[in-house]
């Protein structure tokens, strides 16, 4: 969210300016009433086109400024109900330009992409001007040193009044993509205020989960987990990688590539099924023991759309014999609790075995398919049928 | 014949001693692959039994390479130290060197491919799977029991999709499974595969799994369209992915109208690749071609 980036661009020396974050409407007050003046109200939501809908407005007033917060806080952006407004005071731009830093997966390194046009989607500028459009690769061991700065402000055509306040924002702005591992560092618009001052007026930044788990505890804080889906919420509690789909078919599989696979095998054989599709992801890994089998049943049960689930693996590392106990375990576990059919489909390393375990187990809520295109065909018409 | 990995590979693991580290080695060793040794600097000049191998265990990669003549090495580090593990092999000359490890922060994979250009080294991964040449040497975590050798190449970003595929048509068999990984930025990409495996004589036939985010599959399919000469075969995951959301691997991801499957499909499409709609289908795309071989 753009308060949360302001964070980061303020702890790397990015000029701009914080603003107050206000949950309530009287709080949104009284920080327009501290500055004094004309105050900007915005949305604070994981999501682009706040101004066009509705979620960003000038007030003149604290009474303005609190009226907008009411009208603001509650509404929904995008699927997404804002919770709070960020307040602060109201700079005009001058100008408004457009930079950022970003992983270049095509070209497996770093790019910078800058642009004196900004303020508006850049997408669209690199359609209809492609020439005001700076786009500058950073090797990944070189980085962005001053002279890298110099050239990529040179490239993009900052004003030349500018170019030595904006070479020191570059530098800063490589400094929050680096030492916070971002993929993404955007500010849009960077804006010239009067008196030729440059500075990030809006931003984001999106940071790699894999190095915040390694080395950036400190990014928990960013999570806020009211927007957060109540199951990924309680799924990511218990370490299970699950999204939360619209569906009716439960999904339990082991490796990613597998498990979206059987999401869309699974939305295949609902064509035939009344249009019935799967009710989320969960990668349950390769270590697919009782528990970890209780705890991603527990979430997709938990899930009053599903009706039917089908649980996927192939057993690779993990034996299907492993797997099957890890089934038979989860269904003693969660006893009484579980009241959907499960379909299971094994194959792999020890399939017999796996196989046999559930037909001496004979659970009623319990059918075995063979394949991978059975198995969610069965499923798809369970759901259907409840 | 194979790519990258063949019965002359020597192979040493980085982070022997760990707990997916043994573990693997153990399986590797079982699998007939010929692993010379580990690394650990903390454990250097002891040995370890795995697999009914007794290991020696060298203090770096250097020294590994020297006293045993390893071409390949395995690496099984942490996340926080997978870099200065990729650094180390890069210096020591190491010719292939497979990153298993998952988690690895995507700015350190960066800086590793942008230190690999020059090298002698190849890398494959990291967040992969390895690869397999059956029968032959097995350099990774795929089982080597699914599928024995034959006339086609796999190339896979998944892991449990290579196996799954390797399964459907273990009756015809593999020249070599490579895993390339998940991460938005990995070492050995579609690209690099498939041009091996057009170069290989006993490939006859190449599989291509792909999955949603980036642009590797569309560049794949560029490439295949002027360079591979051989049938390919494709397969897309992640059709009914949403826009924005993390689907286990770090880089499938569909980020606004770009990484989609359909994208990726028809991309593929266009260069004359057939792509089936499920595993079981490409499965059988792949027997009609190799029946028409």
């Amino acid at each position: 969210m753009e308060f949360q980036a302001k964070e980061l661009f303020a702890k790397h020396g990015v000029v701009t300016t914080l603003g107050v974050i206000a949950e309530t409407p009287e709080a949104a007050r009284a920080a327009a009433e501290e500055m004094g003046g004309v105050t900007v109200i915005k949305a604070q939501v994981k999501a682009g086109g706040r101004g066009k809908a509705g979620g960003v407005k000038i007030a003149k007033t604290a009474d303005e400024a609190e009226s907008y917060a009411r009208d603001i806080i509650g509404m929904e952006i995008k699927g997404l109900r804002v919770n709070r407004v960020l307040v602060t005071p109201a700079t005009p731009p001058v100008e408004e330009y457009y930079f950022s830093f970003l992983l270049d997966r095509s070209n497996r390194s770093h790019l910078c992409i800058a642009s004196v046009e900004g303020g508006v989607e850049i997408e669209e500028v690199a359609k209809t001007n492609p020439d005001a459009v700076a786009q500058i690769p950073i090797n990944a061991l070189e980085g962005v040193t001053p002279e890298k700065a110099a050239a990529i402000v040179d490239e993009a055509k900052f004003p030349a009044e500018l170019r030595d306040q904006a070479i020191e924002m570059v530098q800063a702005l490589w400094k929050v993509y680096v030492e916070e591992d971002a993929t993404l560092v955007e500010v849009n618009p960077l804006a010239r205020l009067e008196g030729d001052k440059l500075e990030a007026l809006d931003g984001k930044v999106s940071l790699d989960d894999n190095a915040s788990e390694v080395r950036h505890p400190e990014h928990a804080q960013f999570e806020i987990r009211e927007e957060a889906d109540a199951l990924e919420s309680k799924a990511k509690d218990k370490g299970l990688n699950y999204v939360k789909l619209d569906g009716q078919v439960g999904i339990i599989g082991n490796g990613a590539g597998l498990v979206m696979s059987t999401l869309d095998v699974v939305a295949y054989a609902g064509e035939a099924h009344g249009g019935v599709k799967p009710a989320n992801f969960l990668d349950i890994g390769g270590g697919a023991n009782a528990q970890v089998m209780a705890d991603g049943l527990d979430v997709i049960l938990n899930d009053e759309q599903v009706k039917s689930v089908f649980v996927n693996v192939f057993g690779g590392i993990t034996a299907c014999d492993e797997v099957a106990n890890g089934i038979k375990g989860a269904l003693e576990i969660l006893g009484d609790s579980a009241t959907k059919p499960l379909v299971v489909r094994l194959d792999g390393n020890n399939v017999d075995k796996g196989r046999a375990i559930l037909d001496e187990l004979n659970h009623p809520l319990v059918t075995q398919v063979d394949t991978m295109d059975g198995a969610a065909d069965k499923a798809a018409e369970l759901a259907h049928q409840a | 014949m194979s790519i990258y990995l063949n019965s002359g590979s020597k192979i040493i693991v980085q982070g022997m001693t760990g707990g997916m580290g043994a573990k693997h080695t153990t399986l590797m060793v079982e699998s007939g692959a010929d692993i010379v040794g580990g690394v650990n600097a903390r454990k250097a000049g002891t040995t370890v039994e795995l697999g009914g191998k007794e290991l020696p265990v060298f203090g770096t990669v250097e020294e590994a390479m020297k006293e045993t003549g390893a071409n390949v090495s395995v690496a099984f580090v942490p996340p926080a130290f997978t870099k200065d593990a990729c650094i180390e092999a890069i210096d020591a000359e190491i010719p292939l060197l497979v990153v298993i490890t998952e988690g690895v922060p995507v700015l350190d994979t960066a800086e590793v491919v942008a230190y690999l250009e020059g090298k002698s080294t190849r890398m494959i991964g990291p967040n992969c799977p390895g690869i397999i040449t059956p029968e032959e040497s097995l350099a990774g975590i795929t089982p080597h029991t699914i599928a024995g050798k034959g006339p086609v190449g796999l190339v896979s970003k998944s892991g449990t999709l290579t196996y799954q595929m390797m399964f459907e048509l273990k009756d015809f068999g593999f020249t070599t499974a490579i895993g390339i990984g998940g991460d938005p930025i990995v070492g050995t990409t579609h690209i690099d595969a498939l041009e091996a495996f057009e170069n290989d004589p006993d490939t006859k036939a190449i599989v291509m799994i792909g999955e949603i985010g980036g642009d590797a599959e569309e560049r794949a399919a560029a490439y295949i369209k002027d360079h591979v000469t051989k049938p390919v075969v494709g397969y897309v995951a992640g059709f009914t992915a949403p826009e924005g959301k993390t689907m286990g691997h770090a880089g499938a991801i569909v980020s606004g109208s770009s990484g989609t499957a359909q994208a990726k499909k028809e991309a593929l499409e266009a260069a004359g690749v057939k792509v089936g709609k499920t595993p079981s289908e490409t499965a059988e795309l792949m027997r009609e071609v190799l029946r028409n071989l």
